[in-house]
């Protein structure tokens, strides 16, 4: 009776039909198409790289002899042995993971914290704080940069900050370096800990901590072997992507840091990507790509599929709050003084500088002005010798190629992240399913930095002779470079939306005589397009407040606001760069704004 | 209206056998129900034939025209195999409305304008839902779901009605009343029907034909009544029927033509005429006895054949009466029609047909002995 998979011999007119049947199948094609292209923008750029620390590039060829292109330790040894290693590696690696993990320590207990006082206490007023919670992470990290900078700044750079102009002598450990990193990015970075945790901790039923309560245990005990234990792992994914985050943020470490020669792996890099030479550089994003993906892994490990329970539950439509009791005016006290001294007072200092003469000097009507704004040129002398923003060329320039990147960037973005969502979702369990997951998963393990430098590494120069040419310094390259870094999110996001599109839907419309084509126009994508609205948003968001991401690629043409708004900032023009990140600012929070109206979830950005 | 033949059908997900060596012969205007527990193989069945799913091996016809042959790696588009399927969870198609669901299939066919309306009209007319064609699916309850997916899957007129548990998601009392508007649908368009559930009563009650799956082999074809009455094996008998069917241990021997059990209950002797062809061991080997609880009389006095047993648990229902009884170690059921009342540890007498009784292989576990 039982019988096996036989092979069968050979027989033509099966031949044919199994090619007939892949081949008549447009699905089959789909895929068939979207694994060749991830495949050449995704793992040939990684391959690329690696093999370009290898390679002897023409100015190392020139200066240390030996033919361009051959087989070379040179980079490497640079790093890792060379007379400069502790300057090029070693000091930046360190100060990289030093500034990763009091990041850590900082913000994963706060958001934590946070995130329990926000679910499952009754501390009053919490969907206004709630709201105003998140709103720190709306905010990209280097405009809190360059608040702290409005904040902090000292004679080391020349123009004071808000707090030295008040005559308070504010010392350079805490103005620039680990320090002022290390603060700034917890006060954006506490914002995954709290997304994750509160979001499990909703998810929890509360009648396992009622359970509890029944056995006899207080609420520390519940809290300690309950409720903890159970958001824990939701805790730990947080801390890695705090931490694998952190390592290689580049805006922060670069505005706070580059000023006192503290120089972090993300940093450092980005001078050898620029200055040369570049192998050295791509040495190091490789580094830095190990460690991330060596931090994430290593999560996946210790975590596993057993102990993720965090959506455990399901139901937890009922959930009890917890009473603060004698707490709760002191927690609420905390709450609203770490909201101030977090957002409302850097913000502040931030928008009052961009009317100030001169920074530092105090809000007097004698040192207000417009001139940042809408300055001319004859007004110029007693300012800086710019025009104001608005009647600046250069700020014009940065707004269209935004508008322009972001536009351009989040719709093929959120079009990908819905095919490839289609793909993982109805692959599932099948090898091309899962080829797509992990293919897709790929960028995620690389920092902003590190996973530009691939692809100017890729596409600095011609390739497949001359099919692809050369895409240095166009704006082409900054779209694409955008649009494969979303990857991992937005098919994230096209996965969810494509899963609740239930197969039985589209088997209807198959046995009904639909083909792929009319099944896709007329049944797939009319049931996704809220879902790709609220995807597209959220790319859309994330791609307007990228810097990292794209830094190494800017010139004058291709700018963005962001890079515009760094580059003021590091020639002293600081008005004028907070003016910029304010518009920056504005531009994000519009867009929350209409994305919420399409029902996105601000928690789901990253 | 057509024919279907299904030979030698496998069906591998990776290295799991989830269908073995499939066949099966569906006449025309069959009402063929497929019935087995979760995970038996039975909704594959009804996606192979549907042509969602292909299988390796096999070969299948309708109507004596091959739709499936895994030799050949040929599979006819289900769209070309002109059959329509009513899924479990419906598949109403969430963003149109009613009559947009009914008539997406006829568009797509470029079926003439006047022809779609009429079909669409006679399909809700049928299904008694006119009044809401221009509801979408979430404004309607699950009945009227249920209703408009039927509709739908008549309006493009299949020969071949493919039925995917499709009254798993309704309430007790409605799903009775679907059970009598399926049977009527059957006999108004005389297709063939396909029916799949796990649903012993739904498929006793509907059927012309029941196949009966067993871990993803048909282990049995029979007219609904048929296999109810004699279950090929023991696995069979315990499934079918509600209450579930008694089981005796006891020991049996062939001799002299004529098949002697030994039971708590009694001693049996049966003719060879009653017997089916399965082998039977030489000597004394152990039987099971099937008896079904509607064929367990009780008596208060004790007339001619009948035993002395006793009441164990009595559970009136109103129009029946279920009485849990002992003879010796064996438990068994009884059910009577209406009230009746026995005190527990009451003694009774029982009186049983051996024409009704089947005796299975202890070891084989397959039916030796037929009622009838």
């Amino acid at each position: 009776m039982k019988r096996k998979r036989e092979r069968r011999p050979f027989n033509k007119t099966r031949l044919k039909n199994q090619i007939l049947n892949v081949v008549k199948n447009p699905f089959n094609m789909i895929v068939a198409i979207s694994l060749v292209i991830l495949f050449c923008l995704i793992v040939i750029p990684l391959l690329q790289m690696i093999a370009s620390t290898f390679t002897l590039a023409r100015a190392e060829a020139k200066r240390y002899g030996g033919e361009v292109g051959d087989f070379t330790l040179y980079y490497w040894r640079y790093i890792l042995v060379g007379k400069l290693s502790g300057a090029t590696l070693w000091g930046p690696l360190k100060n990289s993971l030093v500034v990763g993990f009091f990041t850590v320590i900082v913000s994963v207990p706060l958001g934590s914290v946070l995130g329990w006082l926000m679910v499952r206490s009754d501390i009053p007023g919490k969907k206004l704080l709630g709201m105003l919670v998140v709103i720190p992470y709306m905010i990209p990290s280097w405009c809190k940069a360059l608040a702290w900078l409005a904040v902090f700044r000292n004679k080391t750079s020349g123009s004071l900050g808000f707090l030295a102009g008040m005559g308070i002598p504010i010392p350079d450990w805490l103005a620039y370096g680990p320090v002022a990193i290390v603060l700034c990015m917890s006060l954006h970075y506490y914002a995954f800990s709290y997304i994750h945790v509160s979001s499990a901790l909703r998810s929890i039923n509360s009648e396992l901590e009622e359970m509890g309560e029944i056995c006899g245990a207080n609420k520390v005990q519940i809290l300690k072997s309950i409720t903890l234990p159970l958001v824990l792992p939701s805790i730990l994914s947080a801390l890695v992507m705090t931490l694998s985050k952190s390592i290689g943020t580049y805006g922060v470490a670069a505005n706070l840091g580059s000023r006192i020669g503290y120089f972090t792996l993300a940093t450092k890099m980005k001078t050898f990507i620029n200055g040369g030479p570049q192998g050295v550089g791509f040495a190091m994003s490789l580094v830095l790509i190990g460690l991330a993906a060596l931090i994430i892994f290593s999560n996946q490990r210790i975590i596993g599929v057993r102990k993720s329970y965090a959506t455990i539950g399901g139901k937890g439509g009922r959930s009890n709050e917890m009473h603060l009791g004698r707490a709760k005016i002191p927690l609420m006290c905390f709450l609203v003084v770490f909201l101030f001294f977090a957002m409302v007072a850097p913000m502040f200092v931030l928008v009052m500088e961009t009317f100030q003469v001169t920074t530092g000097n105090g809000y007097g009507l004698n040192n207000l002005t417009l001139y940042n704004w809408i300055g001319t040129l004859d007004e110029a002398q007693t300012y800086t010798s710019m025009e104001g923003i608005f009647r600046n060329a250069e700020f014009g320039k940065a707004v269209w190629n935004t508008v322009r990147l972001t536009f351009i960037g989040s719709i093929i973005t959120a079009l990908c992240g819905q095919f490839l969502g289609y793909i993982s979702t109805r692959g599932r369990g099948k090898w091309y399913g899962s080829a797509t997951e992990q293919l897709v998963f790929v960028p995620y393990l690389m920092s902003g930095v590190a996973f530009s430098s691939m692809y100017v590494a890729m596409f600095s120069q011609p390739r497949l002779g001359g099919l692809i040419p050369s895409l240095y310094g166009t704006f082409t390259l900054i779209v694409l470079t955008s649009v494969v870094k979303h990857f991992p999110f937005a098919s994230r996001s096209g996965t969810a939306n494509m899963m609740q599109i239930a197969v039985e839907l589209e088997e209807a419309a198959d046995i009904n005589g639909a083909n792929f084509w009319q099944r896709m126009g007329k049944i797939v994508l009319p049931l996704a397009k809220n879902g790709f609205i609220s995807g597209f948003m959220l790319t859309f968001i994330s791609i307007a407040k990228e810097l990292d991401l794209i830094i190494i690629m800017m010139d004058k043409h291709t700018q963005t606001m962001s890079y515009l708004a760094f580059t003021y900032s590091q020639e002293g023009y600081n008005q004028m760069a907070d003016a910029i990140s304010v518009c920056v600012l504005l531009f994000i929070l519009v867009c929350y704004i209409i994305a919420s109206r399409f029902g996105a979830d601000i928690g789901k950005a990253w | 209206m057509s024919r279907i033949e299904l030979k030698h059908i496998d069906k591998f997900y990776g290295d799991n056998h989830v269908l073995r060596d499939i066949n099966l012969v569906i006449e025309d205007g069959d009402f063929m129900t497929l019935l087995g527990p979760s995970g038996c193989g039975k909704t594959t069945t009804l996606r192979v034939v549907s042509g969602l799913e292909k299988p390796q091996n096999g070969i299948m016809t309708i109507d004596g025209e091959e739709m499936i042959n895994a030799d050949l790696a040929y599979y006819a588009e289900p769209s070309k195999r002109g059959l329509n399927l009513v899924f479990q969870s419906y598949a109403l198609w969430p963003h149109m409305t009613v009559r947009e669901n009914i008539s997406f299939g006829l568009k797509i066919q470029k079926l003439p304008k006047e022809e779609i309306e009429k079909r669409l009209k006679d399909s809700l007319r049928m299904m008694r839902i006119e009044e809401y064609i221009d509801r979408y699916p979430n404004e309607l309850s699950g009945g009227q779901q249920q209703r408009v997916a039927i509709a739908r899957a008549v309006a493009s007129n299949p020969k071949l009605l493919l039925l995917d548990e499709p009254l798993s998601n309704l309430d007790a009392r409605l799903r009775i009343d679907m059970r009598s508007e399926l049977q009527r649908i059957h006999r108004e368009l005389g297709t063939t029907i396909i029916y799949v559930t796990h649903d012993q009563v739904e498929a006793l009650t509907m059927s012309t034909k029941i196949a009966l799956f067993k871990a993803g082999e048909l282990s049995q074809v029979d007219a609904p009544m048929d296999l109810y009455m004699n279950p090929i094996d023991l696995e069979a008998a315990d499934f079918i029927g509600n209450p579930r069917i008694n089981f005796l241990e006891g020991t049996a021997r062939y001799e002299n033509g004529k098949l002697m059990v030994k039971c708590e209950l009694s001693d049996y002797a049966f003719d060879k005429a009653d017997m089916t062809d399965e082998p039977i061991p030489n000597g004394e080997f152990p039987v099971v006895v099937a008896i079904r609880p509607e064929q367990v009389h009780i008596t208060a006095v004790q007339e001619p054949g009948s035993l002395p047993v006793k009441v164990y648990a009595n559970q009136p229902a109103g129009s029946e009466t279920l009485v849990s009884l002992q003879a010796g170690k064996s438990d068994f059921l009884s059910k009577q029609i209406g009230l009746a009342q026995y005190d527990i540890d009451q003694t009774v007498y029982v009186h049983i047909d051996p024409n009704k009784i089947n005796i299975y292989d202890a070891k084989s576990t397959r039916l030796i002995k037929r009622a009838h």
